[in-house]
């Protein structure tokens, strides 16, 4: 089973924030939701497994302590 | 108005159990005419079973209600001798177009496998299923097959007892009793059957309505499924157009929750609607206008001692995939092998019970992809609605989003897996597709098809080796498997032998097997109990 890396992964993780915040700019509110929910579906499929998916959708959660 | 809606098919008339001074028992008697009810009464007389269908119409039902006919009932009705007239008079398509707002996103082609005798879906009114089926059921009972069917009578009453069950019939001439050795209620989702025992149909309602027209036009409109999500024509809501025969086009338009049926429903608000979704200009006849709200239930058990229930009254879905009518068939199919089998002697009644298993299944299995359908095409939320539209939007550009579109999972079989009468999987490298408890997957053989040479009784299917010889079960031998056969039959395995069902589900599957191991799995589907091998 594959395991979601919860540890740091992103060489140049600035750079890749920045990224993210810039597609973001001159977007309402709603067109950024809109963008986040392609953004979500695009990856998904990038990662192509349920397994880890599903991980990452209990992570994103935060854990309960 | 079509003249099929206006002709009685089985007019009451008296029959001698009406004064008869003890009432008739009947072996079988089937509550309801609709295609689930005509698909097991054929099936039992086609195997010699006596038995008596009831309804309190006389007539096909009105409206064309089920539509979209798929290919495991077609081969079902074809086992019974009456799918070819259906197929020949069905509209066989292959194309969707799929649209979003007001423009095209993507469109598909189904690309049926090669090498079924049946396409895998075929539009054709529901009257014209009910109207196929009685015709042949007419052809068996002049060939003498025990087989009635009775207009006009309406059951009002019904008790159980340990060895049978009595009824009151009402007809126009009054009531009169009958005994049957068992029921079966195929009297649909509002099943007074089931409201007479006070058994529950519990689950989800949702909150939408649907506007269903059948329109006849003279309209260059090819023969395809198209599906629209928000369009121009419905702000908000959905819409289908999809072909029947005889240029009639089912026309389904969502309306949402807070409408009054019975206005939407007058020709005066209907036709604006459909012109805005055909043009000003298309010219079009009203045959047939309808609403419906949908819930997806079933209820907890199908087999309620010697009262079975079977097709929409055990179970309810939405119409998007077409699981209703044609999940109905496969319970028909399931069924009636084994009511026959217990009523012969054959098997244990205990094996009326995996029916309930296997059937409960398959309506799970309905009922969730056709929630699933439904909760894609009316997001009940806001982020739900902000995921349909970003699949829609993505499924525009880039391919791995079009199967993520959802406007309803067309129906196919269900595979039995965990099923009490299956034999654990002995054939190593075969596929999965045929593995014990799945439909067998039609193939080319010979002149003609597998299926048609399997048929309805207990087989033993032997590729590539000399099967033992066993009473009771028919053999079907292939020296050399063709490349479909060993594709769906053998995958790397370089033999099989596959034990196939009377419904034409794998019981068991070994490379080889010696008799004894064969008769144990014949005994296992048939639901006796078999001594486990240490």
């Amino acid at each position: 089973m594959s395991k979601l890396i919860l540890t740091p992964n992103l060489d140049k993780a600035d750079d890749v924030y920045a990224d993210l915040l810039t597609a973001h700019e001159g977007k309402s509110k709603a067109e950024s939701d809109a963008f986040n929910a392609r953004l979500i579906l695009i990856l998904a499929n990038h990662i192509g497994d349920r397994e880890v998916l599903a991980q990452a959708l209990a992570a994103a959660d935060l854990p309960q302590d | 108005m079509n003249a099929i809606f206006e002709t009685p098919l089985y007019p009451y008339t008296r029959v001698a159990d009406q004064q008869s001074a003890a009432p008739a028992r009947h072996k079988v008697v089937i509550i309801g005419a609709g295609p689930v009810g005509l698909t097991l009464a054929l099936d039992l007389a086609l195997q010699g079973i006596e038995t008596l269908i009831l309804d309190d119409n006389d007539k096909v039902s009105f409206g064309s209600r089920a539509i979209c006919f798929a290919k495991r009932p077609l081969e079902i009705l074809d086992r019974l001798g009456a799918a070819k007239p259906m197929v020949d008079k069905g509209v066989v398509w292959n194309l969707g177009k799929v649209f979003f707002d007001d423009r095209q996103v993507y469109d598909f082609n189904l690309l049926p496998e090669d090498g079924h005798a049946f396409p895998a879906f075929i539009n054709l009114q529901q009257y014209y299923f009910e109207h196929d089926l009685i015709a042949r059921i007419r052809e068996v009972e002049a060939q003498g097959a025990p087989i009635e069917i009775r207009g006009g009578s309406r059951v009002s009453a019904l008790s159980q007892h340990a060895d049978h069950t009595s009824l009151t019939v009402e007809t126009p001439d009054g009531p009169y009793a009958i005994e049957a050795d068992w029921v079966v209620a195929c009297d649909g989702a509002g099943s007074p059957t089931r409201s007479l025992m006070g058994l529950d149909f519990v689950g989800r309602v949702f909150e939408d309505n649907f506007l269903i027209a059948d329109v006849r036009m003279d309209a260059e409109f090819p023969t395809e499924r198209w599906f629209w999500f928000d369009p121009p024509f419905n702000r908000g809501q959905s819409a289908l157009l999809h072909k029947q025969p005889d240029g009639v086009w089912r026309i389904d338009l969502q309306l949402g929750w807070d409408i009054d049926k019975e206005v939407e429903k007058r020709p005066e608000n209907v036709i604006p609607r459909l012109k805005a979704m055909l043009g000003e200009d298309v010219k079009f006849e009203l045959e047939w206008v309808s609403i419906y709200t949908f819930q997806c239930r079933r209820m907890e058990k199908f087999r309620h001692g010697r009262v079975i229930f079977a097709g929409d009254s055990a179970h309810q879905v939405s119409p998007f995939g077409a699981r209703g009518a044609n999940s109905g068939v496969q319970d028909a199919d399931n069924l009636g092998w084994k009511l026959a089998a217990v009523i012969t002697g054959d098997a244990p009644e205990a094996l009326l019970d995996s029916y309930d298993v296997e059937r409960v299944q398959g309506a799970d299995e309905n009922i969730l992809n056709s929630s699933r359908s439904t909760d894609f095409i009316t997001p009940k939320s806001e982020m739900s609605r902000l995921f349909r539209d970003a699949v829609l939007d993505l499924s525009e550009h880039y391919a791995f989003a079009r199967p993520l579109v959802n406007s309803g999972r067309l129906s196919v079989p269900c595979v039995h897996d965990g099923s009490p009468l299956n034999t654990p999987d002995a054939l190593p490298g075969g596929p999965a597709r045929s593995r014990p408890g799945a439909p067998c997957p039609d193939a080319p053989l010979g002149n003609g098809f597998l299926l048609s040479q399997i048929g309805g009784d207990f087989a033993l299917l032997a590729i590539g080796q000399e099967p033992p010889q066993i009473e009771g079960l028919r053999s079907v031998n292939l020296a050399n498997a063709t490349p479909q056969m060993a594709e769906r039959y053998l995958g790397s395995a370089p033999r099989a032998l596959y034990l196939i069902r009377p419904d034409q589900h794998v019981a068991a599957r070994w490379e080889s097997a010696d008799a004894d191991t064969i008769r144990a799995a014949h005994a296992r589907a048939l639901g006796k109990t078999v001594k486990e091998e240490a």
